[in-house]
């Protein structure tokens, strides 16, 4: 027999981290595939890349910190990690790209603070803003989806020959996101831009469209965002309020100055958003736990979101607008403690009734 | 500083809260197969300590001859319980032996060697609702009832106070929340109409009006049974309760069926409720209809690892592996013996202890029911702060306690805490949860003794220094009246 000094409960659910990653990964493997699929292989290999450096940097870190390496990574949460990263780069952006972006996640952002769950901000957000400020032409250069058809996009040397030969991209395949050309074209002319050549909602809504690997399809990241929150995973709260607090403003602009502001349609189907209500801002390390304090989280999120793309320096707001969150996301678990069973919001015990 | 409208929506949104775990009950094939009758044991072993509050005062002594039913030990205390002998016998020892007490130390233990089953002339009461409230609780005391739900508190005082404090409700805990235990549900299924009178008693005594007794759903024939008992009695009212851990505990049930709350800190009678459970409810019938003593009790035998799960009926005092034996033996080398429930119940070093007044089940488990993981680290994915039914922030606390810091978890409310171990049930990292709490509690309330006694000792050492001040100034004085006193005869002497 085991020894002795135990305590009750001994009964316990099945599951366990490596098991909620799991959920996850499942969760954004329709998403990714279809990725790869509108990308081509230049996608694929560059998520490769990044998740195994992922993995990579969580093992070496764990190996310096003298723990013991296998279950650190079977937890599964470096390569999570560096899958969201990957989902957040251009598709055809060089392998070092993901390999740098890996150690700042899981390095820099992670293992410094003390591991899974001790880190105050989205490692992966981290990561793909720190990118971008360094590297910000490698970083926002996007192509148009190319669909993985014969005769269409580019076989398989080819991919390979991109992502790590450092080939320069084609002229005939860059494209602007959506959002991106909004803003150059807001600060060129001064007022909106013809949406056609950039923006059909049809298309942004199956993921048909310039832009990072995660920002293809809405659809099939809220799929896979309704199976999270059927199997527990994530709530409701988080992404719901955060889609809110993009949709209300973008909704009262609108209709204030059509001519400036783009459209709720353009705000809700483009960029990151879905990714990021769904899969980032839903992180339980760097959100808080109170049911309140996610409502406040999520449309914290939602509303700098918006904020950025429409008055701020960068087209995608995203990222930084949950790593700020993150930021404040102490000080919401202080305001938004629940209410104990038999006291007030205070702490102190209710009054005796009869 | 608070913003009611703020607070009013917070309240709004927390109301969505709910709370509790779906354990895998695995309450078959036990609660199917009728109460069995275990043969009395060659032996028996009766701790001074089965119920919560002072132990027992043993007044027998070694090579006394007793009846069953006889008075081996007095309470030891207002807060206490009287033990009789389940059995007739030869008292063969008093002393230290191991016993289910969470410390996990040897406890004063009567072995009583067994005879046979003469019993002493039971008081036949055929008019119990004659009597009087005081009269009965007398004779609850008497007969050594205490909280057969698990908690062990002595039932007389609490029967008093119901009587002190103008209690209007009655709620009768038939929640059996924990996997595996169908004790309580096998006892509302075959004996509903003593329990029912039971209930009755307790209600005259304490004079509460409204009865109302919560059954999970998942026992239908138990609630069918009672509320057929129930049926002429207009004031009790039987209700099916949703199945989820911990429903049974007092506090949540009765919440769930008088929506009131309880506030922290408070008894039950304060807000005019008392809860007793079904099994005690039972054992008050027997003490007064019958004249018995508490000396028997239904335990759940149970676990995968154990050939034929089923309930018992043994004399209290029986060794569990007796129970195990009649039970067909174990299977299989189980990881864990538990007696109690699995969720909150006690790690058995042995079988080699006795069944006592507060157990519910002797469950053997095996290593696949018990799931126990390696710890890994913690996501703050709230699981158990969602599961929690005092709505406690577990994930907070634990990490107030990792760090040492044990006021900073008081503060988030440890003291309230139930150790229902509904957070450690669900946390994905495995982290022992309710262990980190309940050693907390142990912790403070130890500093709170070592403070308690340096404040004491620096009491007495300040008297003490104040009494020998004070003896030296009087001895001083003493010296200077009798100096002036001898100066003046001198004096006079000099005069004369």
């Amino acid at each position: 027999m085991t020894p002795f000094a135990t305590h009750a409960p001994y009964a316990h659910a099945w599951g366990s981290i490596g098991d909620i990653m799991h959920k996850v990964m499942l969760a954004l493997l329709p998403a990714t595939l279809f990725a790869f699929w509108s990308f081509g292989w230049p996608a694929f290999w560059l998520w490769l890349v990044t998740v195994a450096s992922a993995a990579g940097w969580e093992a070496a870190c764990v190996w310096l910190a003298g723990k013991r390496i296998k279950p650190k990574l079977l937890d599964r949460s470096a390569m999570l990690t560096g899958w969201l990263l990957a989902l957040s780069l251009p598709p055809w952006a060089p392998w070092w790209v993901g390999v740098v972006g890996s150690f700042i996640a899981i390095v820099l952002s992670k293992q410094v603070f003390g591991g899974l769950g001790c880190n105050p901000f989205n490692p992966a957000m981290v990561a793909r803003v720190a990118l971008l400020i360094s590297f910000p032409v490698t970083m926002t250069q996007w192509v148009s989806a190319l669909p993985l058809l014969p005769g269409q996009s580019v076989d398989f040397l080819q991919g390979l020959q991109i992502t790590f030969g450092g080939i320069p991209m084609l002229d005939g395949v860059a494209s602007a996101s959506v959002l991106g050309g909004i803003k150059t074209e807001l600060s060129k002319v001064g007022h909106l831009p013809a949406l056609d050549s950039l923006f059909t909602a049809w298309q942004s809504t199956l993921g048909l469209r310039a832009g990072s690997l995660g920002e293809s399809s809405a659809v099939l990241i809220l799929l896979g965002g309704i199976w999270l929150t059927r199997h527990y995973i994530i709530g409701w709260r988080i992404p719901l309020s955060m889609l809110a607090g993009v949709l209300v403003p973008a909704v009262l602009f609108w209709l204030i100055n059509p001519q400036h502001y783009a459209s709720p349609l353009v705000h809700m189907l483009s960029g990151g958003l879905w990714l990021g209500a769904f899969f980032i801002a839903t992180d339980p390390v760097t959100s808080p736990t109170s049911n309140a304090g996610q409502v406040i989280f999520g449309l914290g999120c939602g509303l700098l979101t918006y904020l950025i793309r429409s008055w701020g320096g960068y087209p995608e707001g995203v990222a930084f607008a949950v790593l700020l969150m993150n930021a404040v996301t102490p000080l919401i678990e202080r305001a938004t403690p629940p209410r104990i069973y038999g006291r007030n919001r205070e702490g102190k015990p209710l009054e005796a009734k009869a | 500083m608070r913003v009611p409208l703020i607070d009013r929506l917070f309240d709004l949104l927390d109301r969505a809260a709910h709370w509790g775990v779906h354990p895998d009950y695995r309450k078959e094939p036990a609660a199917s197969r009728l109460i069995g009758k275990l043969p009395l044991p060659p032996m028996l072993y009766l701790p001074l300590v089965q119920h919560a509050g002072a132990p027992a005062r043993a007044i027998v002594k070694v090579g006394d001859a007793v009846l069953a039913g006889q008075l081996l030990a007095e309470a030891g205390g207002t807060i206490s319980a009287p033990i009789h002998a389940p059995a007739a016998g030869v008292v063969e020892a008093i002393g230290p032996l191991p016993a289910p007490h969470p410390s996990g130390l040897a406890v004063e233990t009567i072995t009583l060697r067994v005879t046979g089953s003469e019993h002493i002339d039971y008081a036949v009461c055929n008019d119990p609702f004659a009597l009087t409230p005081e009269e009965l609780a007398r004779r609850v005391e008497a007969a050594g009832v205490v909280g057969m739900g698990g908690a062990t508190f002595p039932s007389a005082p609490k029967l008093h106070l119901g009587r002190r404090m103008a209690v209007h409700t009655l709620v009768i805990n038939g929640g059996e929340c924990e996997p595996y235990l169908s004790c309580d549900d096998r006892l509302m299924q075959e004996r509903a109409d003593g329990v029912l009178e039971g209930v009755r008693l307790i209600a005259t005594m304490i004079g509460a009006g409204r009865i109302l007794i919560g059954i999970e759903d998942n026992k239908p024939i138990a609630c069918k049974a009672m509320q057929q008992a129930a049926e002429h009695f207009p004031n009790i009212s039987v209700q099916s309760v949703p199945t989820r851990y911990p429903m049974g505990s007092g506090e949540q049930l009765m919440t769930w069926l008088t929506g009131q709350e309880l506030p922290a800190g408070a008894r039950m009678a304060s807000i005019g409720v008392l809860v007793h459970n079904v099994g005690t409810a039972y054992a008050v019938h027997r003490a007064i209809r019958f004249g018995e003593p508490l000396t028997h009790r239904i335990v759940t035998v149970a676990g995968n690892a154990v050939r034929q799960p089923r309930n018992l009926e043994v004399p209290i005092g029986t060794p569990a592996s007796a129970l195990v034996e009649f039970c067909g033996g174990l299977t299989e080398e189980p990881l864990r013996l538990v007696m109690g429930g699995p969720m909150m119940g006690l790690a058995l070093p042995s079988l080699d202890v006795p069944v006592i007044k507060g157990s519910s089940g002797v469950l053997a488990l095996t290593a696949a029911e018990c799931n126990e993981t390696e710890e890994e680290d913690c996501i703050r994915c709230g699981s158990c702060a969602h599961v929690c039914p005092l709505h406690l922030l577990p994930l907070d606390m634990a990490a107030s306690v990792r760090a040492g810091d044990l006021e900073g978890a008081a503060k988030l409310g440890l003291e309230d805490c139930l150790t229902c171990g509904a957070c450690s049930y669900i946390c994905p990292a495995h982290l022992p949860l309710s262990h980190y709490f309940d050693f907390a509690k142990g912790e403070r309330w130890a500093n709170e003794q070592s403070q308690r006694q340096t404040d004491m000792i620096r009491e007495m050492t300040e008297a003490k220094r104040e009494r020998l001040a004070r003896e030296a100034a009087e001895r001083r004085a003493e010296l200077m009246r009798r100096k002036a006193e001898a100066d003046a005869a001198k004096q006079k002497e000099k005069t004369l």
